[in-house]
């Protein structure tokens, strides 16, 4: 393990912002893609035959 | 297929002459266009110098963007450019005529009118002879991408604005050799490699682009 | 022989809707799992770099994604062609449902490039050959959903994408040349803003499979907009209409 206790593991040796900046972002992206997709994938079979059911 | 090129050619300036504001337009732009930059940036000499050749070029895309449509858009409206495109073998040279076209009417203008921009920015002599040179063989790169975009965006209400989006990042090589052959010869080195980059890039454009364009004619109106 | 033309029966929406519906939970499966492992090693195990601190740990998500960002525009650019060449319209779903998530890796690229280079370099910008190419990438892929969002028909849709997507993956060697030109030209020297560091095994290791983790990730939602795609075109089929009886909609489920 290279990280002695968790503060020091979310302080990222000073650059925490910015690591996890990033990977916030990325887990958020990467989280509501796939429920926007499922969602056009839910309309799309409700809507089979043209009209809503 | 040279004769029906040459057809093509006069055709569009003939009509281009009926409608002189329109081929006026493009320049009226750049002008306007350059212009306002020392207006944003501020008068001094010495970064007017340095971004001068950023400015024309990209003025000059966008110029060049902004008229491609027309060429095309007349004939598509009234159904001559699908009786055109019914004879065989005539995608190609429309392509290579319609980006001659357009090269003639707003690229070349470009080009005698850059060393006037060149004095506005106060440009070395050295310098303006660099942009105009990079200027001849870059617009007609930007002529037969632009009638690629037209082509592909023929009939699209979008139009202008979405062939602007697509076909941009294509010309970037094309003002990053012309604007850098410019700040080459200004800190005294040489263009060649530049001017060299510039003429592959325009055999290369020159071959593919009007089989592109030809394809999407054909997509647009089948 | 044989089996190749039952593969190919894949080749129809009606044929590839069921099959990716099952495996579309494996590739999510996957890409957990080695997203666990990959990010166990990349952030609690690899050591702290004597140069770049603990910021160089971005790493880990940044060049997974530009990889992904650019190896999904080639893919999509083939299957766009493949659907054009040979009429398949199959192949032209996969394309347009591809875009979308090779412009979100491409974004995700750029933002956490930006946020390595802050504290590297001192500007959340620079314009490295690297990240200006990523950037264009992310207008070629905004050009390609712009122009097939903007024509009504779909056939001349997906072929006018499939060219405009080619001439694209034809020029960016091109255009990634004429980035590293202009850069070696304006900064005297090639600097790359984010180097790696340099890469300890226990680093490459947790690269290669978040990697390998994007890249199943982007299977299962690339597979579920296909499914969505396929339903939205083929609205009045009698497949469509067959799988969705036989699987009816569930309030809160859908993959």
């Amino acid at each position: 393990m290279n990280w002695n206790s968790a503060a020091d593991f979310f302080a990222m040796g000073g650059y925490g912002t910015y690591v996890w900046g990033a990977y916030a972002v990325t887990l958020a992206c990467m989280a509501v893609e796939p429920v926007l997709v499922a969602m056009r994938h839910r309309r799309a079979r409700r809507e089979i035959g043209g009209a809503p059911r | 297929m040279s004769g029906t090129f040459a057809v093509l050619v006069a055709r569009d300036l003939r009509l281009a002459a009926r409608r002189r504001v329109d081929v006026v337009l493009p320049i009226a732009f750049f002008t306007v266009a350059v212009s306002l930059f020392p207006l944003g940036v501020g008068p001094e000499p010495q970064t007017l110098r340095q971004i001068a050749p950023g400015v024309v070029w990209v003025a000059a895309l966008l110029a060049a963007m902004l008229s491609v449509t027309q060429l095309y858009a007349a004939d598509h409206a009234d159904g001559s450019l699908e009786q055109m495109l019914l004879v065989p073998g005539a995608r190609i040279s429309i392509a290579l005529s319609k980006a001659m076209s357009h090269w003639l009417l707003t690229g070349l203008p470009l080009v005698v009118a850059a060393p006037v921009f060149g004095l506005l920015f106060d440009m070395s002599a050295p310098a303006i002879a660099s942009l105009v040179a990079g200027l001849v063989l870059g617009t007609p790169v930007l002529s037969l991408l632009g009638g690629l975009g037209a082509a592909l965006t023929l009939g699209l209400r979008s139009g202008a604005v979405l062939l602007i989006l697509i076909i941009v990042p294509l010309c970037i090589p094309a003002i990053i050799f012309g604007a850098g052959a410019v700040t080459a010869v200004e800190s005294g080195l040489s263009a060649r490699g530049h001017y060299s980059l510039l003429g592959a890039l325009l055999i290369f454009t020159a071959v593919l682009a009007p089989i592109a364009t030809g394809a999407a004619l054909r997509i647009a109106t089948e | 022989m044989s089996t190749t033309l039952r593969f190919f029966r894949f080749a129809s929406p009606a044929a590839f809707y069921p099959l990716a519906g099952k495996l579309v939970p494996w590739f999510g499966a996957v890409a957990a799992i080695l997203a666990a492992i990959g990010l166990y090693l990349g952030m609690l195990r690899a050591p702290t770099d004597a140069t770049q601190g603990d910021a160089y740990r971005i790493i880990f998500i940044h060049v997974p994604a530009a990889w992904m960002s650019m190896l999904l525009y080639v893919v999509m650019a083939f299957w766009a062609a493949i659907g054009w060449a040979f009429n398949a319209r199959l192949a032209s779903i996969v394309a347009r449902a591809i875009a979308p998530t090779g412009a979100m890796f491409t974004f995700l690229a750029l933002w956490t490039g930006a946020l390595w280079g802050k504290p590297t370099w001192g500007a959340w910008w620079v314009w490295d050959a690297r990240l200006t190419s990523e950037l264009i990438l992310l207008f070629l892929y905004a050009g390609y959903i712009a122009l097939v969002s903007a024509i009504d028909d779909t056939r001349r849709a997906d072929r006018a994408g499939a060219l405009l997507a080619v001439v694209g993956s034809v020029n960016v060697p091109i255009i990634y040349f004429s980035v590293i030109w202009w850069n070696t030209l304006h900064q005297g020297a090639s600097v790359s803003v984010t180097t790696a560091p340099k890469m300890a095994s226990v680093m490459l290791l947790a690269m290669l499979l978040m990697t390998l983790a994007f890249w199943a990730y982007a299977f299962a939602v690339i597979f579920v907009r296909t499914r969505a795609i396929a339903l939205e075109r083929d609205n009045h089929a009698a497949w469509a209409n067959d799988s969705v009886a036989r699987a009816p909609v569930r309030q809160g489920a859908s993959s």
